[in-house]
């Protein structure tokens, strides 16, 4: 087994045991990007220079540590990916837009900054400012799925889910305003989690929905996003949204097993427009949970599948007014030859933003607009209180609802970028989570046609305990833990 | 509902976007198609319910008021496309100026 294809556990044992340097680790995934990078093109950005130095200070720590000094951060000298949208203190964060370019933060953001032991690898690709399915919107190019390069990844944190599937690095971080983390961890085959409104700070995120964004990890187990997940949640002063819970020992929840577990299935979450192998996994790995132990109950979510519709008022509402920063005066790119500010503010906006972020500019302004905010926005907000309360009338009846992640495998290029809703389609599961500000968890539970398939739970607010000893159980009876694809694209290994 | 070329632009004009005749139309068309699709909300009751605008729903988050260390001048101004001196550099605002 070679060093990157050690999980974030294992790696963190061997620097442990001494069985491995993190220097060693890093020089095992350089490799292994430079090998396949072209392939895939997870990245936007690589620090090697800024890695090395990073690893080489965590040899040294893990030394010190086995000759009797401090035990370092569990997650020192493991390396990871950060998306693009997550300010990086010296290191260009261009959000997939030609509007940040040339963007160099000149601070960090605070899950960076509580990860500041580990080796960051790089910035990874996405749809601009998060908005997208399949990475396709990135200004600069498409990221392609590790399983099937003529497929997408997902999005819109797509570079991070090829990362960790393709063996670049044993966890990325990604955000998930409407299934963003998830529907990529699914199409990719890895572990995504999107944590509890209010989990992870947002204090360094480059904010699409205020209401709706929340950063999380994308790992091949379910063990290791639980590392993660602990390593970067907490309160922050920062981020005033952000919650003064404590976060329990997620790890000892991965073990906990399901006896006793009431899960959920919605049976609206399994009608029309699911694709009939991905059911079948699905329910595959939930007869897994019955096995362990679980009681399996039917819930009702009649709402749910409104989400969507509510879902894309409440975050273009969100999203108009989160962009009105980009106007080419204190930071990113300026459209030259403007006689006035305004025209200066047009232009710029106008060539620095791309199709689907004006497409949602102009949707969030109309529906804020005098006229028709009662209409469309307001409306949104009253079915997002319906679904909330459906939502809670469920958590009465079970602890964890279980559904697929999407209704399809990974798609092909240019199959959806022609019509937006199917596009948004993808996130029909994924978007409720958001809209009432639980957790949800994507894990792998099978492969259909070479393509992977994912399993989704929820579970109540601030209830991860439950989703990773849920996902534990689908991820045993799958068997997916740690799987890399055997071949990527046309490269030879 | 449908929404015209001429409202295409007065949004625009709110968002501070510019389109072309041709994109102009291409986003009446896309808008009306989302707005149709969304229109199936009307179909929820919400008679009663309160707009859930927050997942937490928390109000007045407070702390203690003390001075902390933010960004430097030179760090604030690192990222301007231009600027002068202390100042962030734009074209000009009003319209009566004669000021280069």
């Amino acid at each position: 087994m070679e060093l990157y294809e050690f999980g974030v556990g294992q790696l963190a044992e061997a620097f442990e045991k001494g069985a491995a340097s993190p220097s060693e680790a890093l020089s095992s995934v350089l490799e292994r990007i430079g090998e396949l990078e072209g392939e895939v093109h997870a990245f936007l950005l690589t620090d090697e220079e800024g890695a090395r130095k990073k690893a080489k200070e965590a040899d040294g720590l893990w030394a010190a540590a086995r000759k009797g000094g401090a035990r370092p951060a569990p997650l020192a000298g493991v390396p990871y990916v950060l998306k693009d949208n997550i300010c990086t203190n010296g290191i260009r964060t261009t959000c997939g837009s030609k509007m940040l370019e040339g963007f160099v933060p000149p601070y960090d953001a605070t899950v960076a900054g509580k990860l500041s032991g580990s080796v960051l690898l790089g910035k990874s690709n996405m749809d601009e400012f998060a908005m997208g399915s399949s990475t396709e919107n990135s200004a600069f190019g498409p990221t392609r799925n590790p399983w099937d390069t003529k497929a997408v990844p997902g999005g819109s944190s797509g570079g991070s889910a090829a990362c960790v599937s393709a063996g670049f690095a044993p966890f990325a971080l990604g955000s998930d305003t409407g299934g963003s983390i998830r529907q990529p961890a699914s199409l990719c085959g890895v572990v995504g989690l999107k944590p509890t409104y209010g989990r992870v700070s947002r204090y360094g995120l480059v904010a699409f929905g205020s209401s709706l964004d929340q950063i999380g990890p994308f790992a091949r187990s379910v063990e290791d996003a639980a590392l993660v997940f602990e390593a970067i949640s907490g309160h922050d002063p920062k981020d005033s949204t952000s919650s003064p819970r404590p976060v329990p020992d997620m790890r000892k929840a991965c073990k906990k097993g399901v006896k006793g577990m009431r899960i959920g299935l919605p049976r609206e979450y399994f009608a029309e427009g699911l694709d009939p192998e991905v059911k079948d996994l699905v329910m595959g790995a939930v007869e897994e949970l019955s096995a362990g132990g679980a009681e399996i109950v039917e819930v009702s979510l009649p709402s749910s599948m409104y989400g969507l519709a509510a879902y894309y008022l409440a975050a273009t509402a969100e999203a108009s007014s989160n962009l009105a920063r980009f106007d080419g005066i204190r930071y990113g790119f300026r459209a030259p030859g403007a006689k006035d500010v305004v025209s200066a503010m047009k232009k710029t906006r106008s060539h620095g933003f791309g199709d689907e972020v004006k497409r949602r500019i102009m949707l969030g302004t109309y529906v804020l607009s005098a006229g028709y905010y009662e209409a469309y926005y307001n409306k949104a907000l009253k079915v997002r209180r319906v679904l909330k309360e459906e939502f809670d009338e469920a958590f009465g009846k079970c602890d964890a609802i279980a559904g697929p992640t999407t209704p399809e495998v990974a798609f092909r290029f240019g199959e959806r970028t022609e019509h937006p809703l199917s596009m948004y389609m993808s996130d029909i599961y994924t978007i409720t989570a958001n809209l009432i500000g639980i957790p949800a968890i994507s894990v792998p539970c099978g492969l259909s046609k070479g393509l992977p398939v994912g399993l989704q739970l929820a579970a109540r607010a601030f209830d991860e305990e439950t989703l990773f000893a849920a996902a534990a159980e689908v991820e045993r009876g799958a068997g997916f833990a740690g799987r890399i694809p055997g071949r990527i694209g046309g490269a030879s290994r | 509902m449908g929404i015209s070329r001429d409202e295409v632009m007065r949004i625009a004009e709110l968002a501070r976007l510019e389109f072309g005749e041709e994109d102009a139309a291409r986003y009446a068309l896309e808008l009306d198609l989302i707005l149709g699709y969304v229109a199936k909300l009307e179909e929820v009751d919400t008679e009663g319910k309160k707009p859930l605008t927050h997942a937490q729903e928390l109000v007045n988050v407070m702390r203690q008021d003390e001075p902390v260390q933010g960004l430097s001048q030179d760090q604030a101004l690192m990222n301007a496309p231009a600027r002068k001196g202390e100042f962030f550099l734009v074209p000009r605002i009003m319209d009566n100026s004669d000021e280069d």
